[in-house]
């Protein structure tokens, strides 16, 4: 047994290796935003943020416009989650628990819109959403990001609608709840970490989304954190880039999605790994 | 069996009274009224015809016209056929930057598949504590907006203050004399395939690692009993149990690296804008917006549509039979 203790703890240490390898650009981001300058100039990196400060935060955030676009970016995100969980949800009971005609027509439709090319479709988004003037508005980029998302939402909670078994909810119906009742109180608790994983996956993709952003958001009053990232990178390498402020942008950009993250990575992780039948 | 890409649960000993459970039926569910199905379909359809059924027919339309800069200005814009495609087809450059595309995209599509189910084994082999650390390191990588992870990276590879080359440098024997990775196209695509693999690594880990957790303990260590050693049990056992999930992730790996946009698009904002460093996505970008030819942008986009599913078809196939299932 001790060669597997032995061989299991030089594992464990091969894991925290990867790991520092993986997390190491996050870190060097949150690290050169704290550094001077000074320290950022030196052909030696400086590998800890000792006498670090705050300024290249200050100086990134000095013209207010962050806030606008996060804002905007706050505004986009939660439609996209709320209307994606609902349809994809919807769908995907539909395909998971009924056999009907057009079903794998539907099936195969999902499969294949998730693969049409964004960057293909943007001229032809654009002119839609322009012809009804909602450029420059939450509204266009809410329903691309949605139409986006969904189905990959949909095959996604499929498969957890798939893994409940069916009689569990025929059981609870046959103890005398109606059939909407038996759904809510057995299948849906059961369907919450799959609620969860595909919610954080339509967060993650309507918050970082950049391609769709920079064509139906063309004006700065109404830009979404990435463009507003990319265009504080732009205005700073007219200059000598002052990697320092870009840092402390990116950071700005990166820690509202880390903090979400750490609020419901428990949840993610269980709910990725779960979605068990609890007896 | 159904198949599902959180694979059907199978009981652990002593988690669950009863023996395995049977996998979903969906007969007893087949004779209730058949228009339940279709009224909860009606919010996604409706959604993906305005968002992306519009747009594709344009696309199709538009591709078949030449539509140019006249045409944005309100000139009618007239039907050439497959004008726009032909002309495409016998240009040169096209062909390369496919090559270039499907090449890059497979190339890095095993490497981060290869990577993340490399992962998941190991997060499935080791304590607690490691794993929570592997665990929150990916999460991290993974929370990191596109836009955000590229300006690092751009700073991490830049050729005179970047880290790497300073930790290259450090290694006895390796001298870079800054060099400068965004220079010619072969060390850039390398640069930009490390970045997407770091960036798509921890979905598929994460995925990788919920089937593996879900293939029973009693029939691994009854297969060790009766002498497979770990080498067999993973391409035995493992692969088999875990292989819808891995089927949907590369599915989904490939696509989404065939249409790396956002990276080499900030990847040339730090080098070069010249054609050689194009892609598909920043080709079809070019098309449309420098020379304002809609006409041919959309033919391209068809065209890369066709690469698209010509290439994951297969894939498609065997999920639709497991759905079928």
């Amino acid at each position: 047994m001790t060669r597997i203790t032995v061989s299991r703890a030089l594992l464990g240490a091969l894991a925290i290796v990867i790991a520092l390898i993986w997390v190491f650009p996050v870190y060097w981001m949150v690290n050169s935003s704290l550094l001077p300058n000074v320290a950022l100039q030196s052909f030696v990196p400086t590998f800890l943020p000792i006498g670090g400060s705050l300024d290249n935060y200050t100086g990134a955030l000095a013209d207010g416009s962050f806030f606008a676009a996060l804002g905007m970016s706050i505004s986009i995100t939660l439609i996209v989650v709320a209307f994606c969980l609902v349809f994809a949800f919807l769908a995907a009971v539909a395909i998971s628990r009924f056999r009907f005609r057009g079903r794998k027509a539907f099936v195969i439709a999902v499969l294949v819109v998730q693969m049409l090319p964004a960057e293909g479709l943007f001229i032809a988004q654009y002119k839609m959403v322009s012809s009804v003037g909602l450029l420059d508005s939450v509204i266009g980029p809410s329903i691309i990001y949605t139409a986006s998302v969904v189905p990959f939402t949909i095959w996604m909670l499929r498969g957890f609608v798939a893994g409940i078994p069916a009689d569990l909810e025929e059981a609870g119906m046959m103890d005398g709840l109606s059939r909407f009742g038996a759904f809510m109180r057995i299948t849906f608790p059961l369907l919450a970490p799959g609620l969860v994983a595909s919610g954080v996956y339509a967060f993650l993709q309507a918050w970082n989304e950049f391609t769709v952003a920079l064509v139906l958001l063309p004006s700065e009053s109404a830009q979404t954190l990435p463009l507003w990232l990319r265009g504080f990178v732009q205005a700073s390498a007219t200059r000598e880039t002052d990697w320092g402020q870009v840092m402390a942008a990116s950071t700005l950009v990166a820690v509202p999605v880390i903090v979400f993250f750490l609020i419901v990575q428990g949840r993610l992780t269980s709910g990725l790994v779960s979605g068990a039948v609890k007896g | 069996m159904s198949v599902s890409t959180a694979p059907p649960v199978i009981d652990k000993p002593g988690r669950n009274a009863k023996p395995g459970r049977p996998v979903p039926d969906s007969a007893t569910y087949r004779r209730r009224k058949l228009r339940s199905p279709y009224l909860l379909l009606i919010p996604a359809v409706g959604i993906l015809l305005v968002g992306l059924g519009y747009p594709v027919i344009w696309q199709i339309i538009t591709s078949m016209q030449e539509y140019g800069l006249q045409q944005q200005f309100g000139k009618p814009a007239p039907f050439v056929l497959f004008d726009n495609y032909i002309e495409l087809a016998t240009k040169g450059s096209l062909w390369v930057v496919v090559g270039k595309s499907i090449l890059f995209c497979l190339v890095t599509a095993i490497a981060t598949l290869a990577v993340g189910l490399g992962l998941a084994l190991l997060m499935n082999a080791i304590a607690k504590g490691p794993r929570l650390v592997l665990q929150v390191a990916l999460l991290l990588a993974w929370s990191m907006p596109v836009v955000a992870a590229m300006t690092v990276w751009i700073w991490l590879f830049d050729r005179r203050r970047g880290a790497i080359n300073y930790l290259l440098d450090a290694i006895p024997g390796v001298e870079t004399n800054r060099f400068n990775w965004l220079e010619s196209p072969l060390t850039f695509f390398i640069v930009a395939s490390i970045i997407v693999i770091w960036m798509s690594v921890p979905f598929v880990a994460f995925s990788a690692y919920a089937g593996l957790t879900q293939v029973s303990e009693e029939v691994m260590e009854a297969a060790q009993l009766d002498g497979a050693g770990a080498w067999q049990r993973f391409w035995g056992i493992i692969l088999p149990m875990i292989r819808p999930v891995i089927a949907i992730v590369f599915l989904l790996q490939i696509i989404w690296d065939l249409r790396v946009f956002t990276q080499i698009t900030m990847l040339q904002d730090a080098g070069s804008k010249s054609s050689e460093f194009d892609l598909l996505g920043t080709y079809i970008y070019k098309l449309g917006t420098k020379s304002q030819d809609f006409g041919m942008a959309s033919a391209v986009s068809i065209l890369v549509l066709a690469i698209t599913i010509a290439l994951s078809w297969f894939y498609i196939r065997s999920l639709l039979k497991e759905d079928e299932k």
